[in-house]
Order: C-alpha cells, then structure tokens, then sequence
C-alpha cells in the first residue's frame, strides 16, 4: 500500500483571484510584506499496491486526466510506502 | 421540420428545466430530458448541457461531469458534427472535455455575479447567429462565480484567426471594453464555438431570457438561429 501526496499548482502565468484577496487580508491585518500569495490544491489518497512502478503510473494517470487540468495546472506527487491499520483495510 | 432536442441532466444541473420549458413549450421542439447515467441521446439533433453546478463544482467546475456516461455520447456526437450547446456550467463541461479550447477561472471580482448584461455577436455567420447580424447587441443574463474565460495567446489568435468568438461583453450600444465584462474574461470573451462550428460554449444564460413573459426575449434569437438553420 502507497499513500500519495499530490499537490495542483496553477501555472505562475495563470491568475489567481483568490490568492490575491487573502493577500489583501493580509494587508489588513498590518502585514505588509507578504507576496504572492497562491492557492492551489492539495490532495491525499492511497493506492492499493505493493508494485511501486504501477502505483506511480496509476496516479499519474489519476492527476493528468482528473486532479489537474494540463492547460493550467502543474502536478507533483509523493508515493511513500504505508500499511493501513487493520481497521481500515477494505 | 424541428429538431429534436436533448437537454442533459447531470446531478447538480439547475437550468435544465428552464431549458427544456424554452425548448418544448416556447419554441415548440420534440425535447426529452437526457440523465447523465445513460448513452442514449434519443435520436437528438441539438444536445443542451445546462447551467448549474454539477457534482457541486467539486475539484474544478465540469471536471467530474465531464466524466458522466452520456458524455461519451456527447463527444462523439459533437466529434461527428453534432450541434452541442454548452450553457454556463455546460461551457466549463465542455472546457474540460476539450471540446472548445481554453479553461474558466474564478470570476476577477470573486463576487457570484447575477444580472442582465449586453452581448455584442462577434460572428453573425454561425449556426447560432446566422438569424442575427454581427454587431447586434443581445440583453441576457449571466450568474456565475467562475466564468472567467481564459485562454494562452497562441490558442487566442487560433480564435480569433478563426473567428470563433461569436460573443463577447458589451455596453448597450455594442461598445466592448473591460467596464462592461461581468467576470474578467479574457478580451471580453463570452461565448466561442469550435472549429467546425457545431459547438458552442457561452456563459449568459439565453434560456433565461426566452419568455416575454419574463420582460425580454433575445435569447430566443440564438435559439431559433439553430432551429431555422440546423438542417441546411
């Protein structure tokens, strides 16, 4: 079993509204030095398989056709080997 | 001799009544509602995908409805030269089913925006504005929180170089400038077609605007543009 962390990026060229008006929340609260503030998605699943080859495989089929979308969103990901408590194996 | 039209229905679609009302009692065509868990277009000329919030927008708006059974059918259909309509969360669906080019973002403003706005058609020789001229002024209503069309320069000058952009957001007398855009699209981008011009994508809602009832009726022009047309 693979737990994997992957995480959506919108592309630095890609606006980001939502990003910018936590910033100006940040301005309100008297920071005045925070930049670049991006919102972007993180998302936790596991994978049921002890082939580390095909796991990677099946999640970056799972990020490049769901998860993120090509045109405007990057992905990386970390697979890292994890055995499931007995209560929660299927 | 009428078309016969197929609104889908995905769960979390909102305007598909509305839709299917403009369709079966105004405009007087066979109309049959078609679930998102089916194949079977019903032998439709015109497929609807309408407004509404389907899965709830989880992950991207239309990204998990894109998946839905019925667009397998919907993509070949449209693949085939099929006349698709993709109205506000049935623009996004169609975004990400590549079936038109480019993404939808959050609206600039982050405001949900729900009002009547002025369309200038761009394209007056399309399936859906062949009954209209370019440069006329359509009064519709949009209300979205992300129809902040956006696409890179390269596929924007394919657009344009095309002239698939059929609508884009005026004043009332057609002047186009970002005063006039609801959401922030790019270029004041409303509605695109594709290549083959069989599909189109537009946020305004045309079917909100279709009973005079209502105080205004310019969405029927669209409407009756493909009527009129589809056939030739």
């Amino acid at each position: 079993m693979f737990k994997a962390k992957v995480l959506v990026k919108r592309r630095p060229s890609i606006l980001d509204p939502q990003g910018k008006a936590v910033e100006k929340g940040a301005v309100l609260l008297g920071m005045n030095n925070i930049r670049d503030t991006r919102i972007d998605k993180y998302i936790e699943f596991s994978v049921d398989s002890n082939d580390r080859v095909s796991a990677e495989k099946e999640v970056n089929e799972y990020c490049s056709k769901l998860l993120a979308n090509p045109i405007m969103e990057d992905y990386e990901f970390t697979l890292i080997e994890w055995k499931a408590p007995e209560k929660e194996k299927r | 001799m009428k078309p016969r039209v197929g609104v889908v229905v995905f769960p979390g679609s909102n305007c598909d009544h509305d839709a299917y009302y403009v369709f079966k009692k105004i405009l007087d065509c066979d109309t049959e509602f078609l679930w998102h868990k089916t194949t079977d277009l019903k032998n439709s000329d015109i497929i609807i995908l309408p407004g509404g919030f389907s899965y709830g927008d989880y992950l991207r708006t239309g990204a998990i409805a894109r998946f839905s059974p019925i667009m397998n059918s919907v993509i070949d259909f449209a693949e085939k030269g099929g006349c698709v309509v993709g109205i506000c969360n049935g623009f996004q669906i169609l975004l990400e089913a590549r079936l038109l080019p480019g993404v939808m973002l959050r609206n600039k403003s982050l405001q949900f925006v729900c009002k009547d706005i002025y369309l200038s058609v761009i394209n007056g020789n399309t399936l859906f504005t062949r009954d209209i001229n370019s440069g006329k002024v359509l009064k519709i209503p949009v209300a979205h929180g992300e129809g902040n069309y956006f696409a890179d320069d390269l596929t924007l000058k394919d657009l344009e170089k095309n002239r698939q952009v059929v609508f884009r957001y005026s004043s009332s007398d057609g002047t186009i400038d970002e005063a006039y855009n609801p959401n922030g699209s790019i270029k004041n981008i409303a509605g695109i077609i594709n290549k083959n011009g069989n599909i189109l994508g537009l946020m305004p809602h045309p079917e909100r605007s279709c009973d005079p009832v209502l105080g205004k009726a310019d969405g029927q022009l669209i409407f009756r543009s493909i009527i009129n047309n589809i056939f030739n």
